[in-house]
């Protein structure tokens, strides 16, 4: 649906935001960009939407070039920004249906009906939007994106500042939108967003994209998995046959720490906790967990900077 | 073409104007108003006639060109400068149309606001001082040209300005001592020969000579050079649109 070329934009002032990014999206898909404040995601939403022209590279929306094309690629393209950029004095009904005639849609009633009723803003359609919350200019900007029937919908930073209900309404219509067959690029830094709805992510970190995978397989291509086992008493020294095994202990002496991959066939869990009785320690607690998408995400972007 | 998307600007500008009536509609009639009262009815009848009008009456055409010169600027240029301020051009530059299309749209409703300005002026002005109009048909042109012009103009600053200071500062400082020492209220055969050729620099003189002619007859230069001089302006404003389109600047980065 969107393929990224060698896309390059540098600032006037010099500042290079994008740097020779390539990317493609397919069809349908929810694709999460990831990356710290700063890292060009909004650039490189705003190249696609034609607000911020390139200096290098090529971006194809449904097969069309953003700028050659810019009528047929900005009609398949909803966008919601990132800041509450709305109209204080008109009405959510008002601005709608200005956002259709935008897009060079004839008037219909239903269509904003159905948008601002999906989006629970019904009951303020004839309200001034300077007197709507915050939670609800978030919403409205999301229908003026909808009303126009994209397919591609980009979410710039969607649920930045939103109470919990708000962010779990968004994810669930992302949902929905998903199987209307809606292609949805989204940007966060929430890490747990990108692992809760995307199908895969791109981490981005000063201007690069790092990479691209299939969320589950990214999590488990880089996921680590770590046994911890608490002791009954501190601990003043590692005794070397756990050394040796690969054991290490935990700042609080409370504690030792085994890491390993999860897929590594070689993991003899059972061992490993035999190997702690017959040095004598006294085991409380032993748990397992696995990496988060956020470990994995500081790793990656410590690595690049 | 994106009709729609034009019209949906338009509208919605439009729908600005009809929700700030009294400040973008009636303030601006009232004050041309007052000075018909004051330069029409009581000083006027001390004032000597100019070629053969009242004063009261030979103001009038300089007066609405005041008005809706000061008008088209500040409508237009608030109308593209407030989106870019708010933050809320980002729907228009990510919507499918062209550059044009969005001036039509912008630049379309501020010249329709100030001609509308323009006529109940002149329709108010016929109760304080008797007026004639020779040649209706260019007087609607000369109108309806100038504040196109003039919303052109405006919608210039607009995109130039990146504060609220700079937008007002071209219409406050260039544009309403130009309309002022352009002829508004006197006749140019009246200066010294020396300013009088200083005064034909100043492209004001030309629209509101042109737009008197179209009323008494009178000119202080031939209607042909008026035309031409709207014209010219009209080229270069567009001129100057078509290359912040091409460039993007001050609204694409």
């Amino acid at each position: 649906m969107i393929e990224i070329t060698n896309l390059g934009k540098q600032y006037a002032s010099g500042f290079v935001a994008l740097n020779n990014i390539n990317l493609s999206v397919k069809k349908g898909e929810i694709l999460a960009l990831l990356g710290p404040n700063g890292a060009g995601k909004t650039t490189l939403i705003s190249t696609i939407c034609g607000i911020v022209n390139p200096t290098s590279g090529s971006v194809t929306v449904g097969g069309f070039d953003i700028i050659k094309n810019y009528r047929q690629t900005r009609s398949l393209i909803g966008l919601v920004p990132q800041e509450l950029t709305t109209d204080a004095f008109e009405t959510p009904w008002n601005n709608l249906t200005f956002s259709r005639g935008l897009f060079g849609l004839p008037r219909n009633p239903q269509v904003v009906e159905k948008v601002l009723k999906d989006l629970s803003l019904w009951d303020k359609k004839d309200d001034r939007i300077m007197t709507l919350s915050g939670g609800m200019k978030r919403r409205l900007l999301i229908a003026k994106a909808l009303v126009h029937e994209p397919q591609v919908l980009f979410l710039d930073e969607p649920t930045a500042g939103v109470d919990v209900t708000l962010r779990q309404d968004m994810w669930r219509m992302v949902d929905e939108l998903r199987n209307q067959g809606v292609t949805i690029v989204l940007t966060t830094h929430y890490i747990e967003e990108a692992e809760a709805i995307a199908d895969r992510i791109g981490v981005i970190s000063g201007g690069k994209l790092l990479l691209v995978e299939d969320k589950q397989l990214l999590m488990s291509r880089m996921g680590q998995k770590q046994l911890k086992v608490e002791l009954m008493e501190c601990l003043d020294t590692m005794p070397t046959v756990l050394a040796e095994q690969g054991f290490c202990l935990a700042e609080d002496s409370l504690s030792i720490v085994y890491h390993y991959d999860k897929d590594a066939p070689e993991v003899d869990i059972a061992g490993l906790l035999q190997s702690v009785s017959s040095a004598g320690l006294g085991v409380k607690d032993i748990h397992t967990q696995k990496s988060s998408l956020e470990e994995i995400f500081v790793d990656l972007v410590e690595d690049a900077a | 073409m994106n009709v729609r998307g034009m019209w949906a600007i338009y509208t919605f500008e439009m729908s600005r104007t009809k929700r700030t009536i009294t400040q973008s509609v009636v303030s601006p009639v009232l004050s041309t108003v007052l000075y018909f009262v004051v330069f029409g009815g009581a000083i006027g009848s001390r004032i000597e006639s100019v070629g053969g009008i009242s004063y009261g009456a030979f103001i009038v055409p300089g007066l609405i060109m005041l008005s809706i010169m000061t008008q088209s600027l500040s409508n237009a240029s608030f109308g593209i400068y407030f989106p870019r301020f708010s933050g809320t051009i980002y729907e228009v530059l990510s919507s499918p149309m062209s550059f044009w299309e969005a001036t039509v749209g912008y630049v379309g409703a501020a010249a329709t606001k100030s001609l509308l300005i323009g006529l109940i002026t002149l329709a108010t002005a016929g109760f304080f001082v008797p007026i004639q109009i020779a040649h209706p048909f260019w007087m609607l042109a000369f109108l309806i040209l100038t504040t196109i012009t003039f919303s052109l103009f405006g919608f210039l600053i607009g995109i130039w300005a990146d504060g609220f200071e700079k937008l007002q500062l071209i219409p406050l400082l260039v544009v309403t001592p130009m309309v002022f020492l352009g002829g508004a209220f006197y006749s140019i055969d009246m200066l010294p020969s020396a300013w009088q050729t200083v005064t034909m620099f100043n492209p004001v003189v030309y629209l509101i000579s042109g737009f008197r002619w179209s009323f008494y007859e009178i000119s202080d230069v031939s209607v042909g050079i008026s035309l031409l001089m709207v014209m010219l302006f009209m080229g270069i404003c567009l001129a100057l649109i078509a290359w912040i389109f091409k460039t993007g600047y001050r609204l694409k980065q």
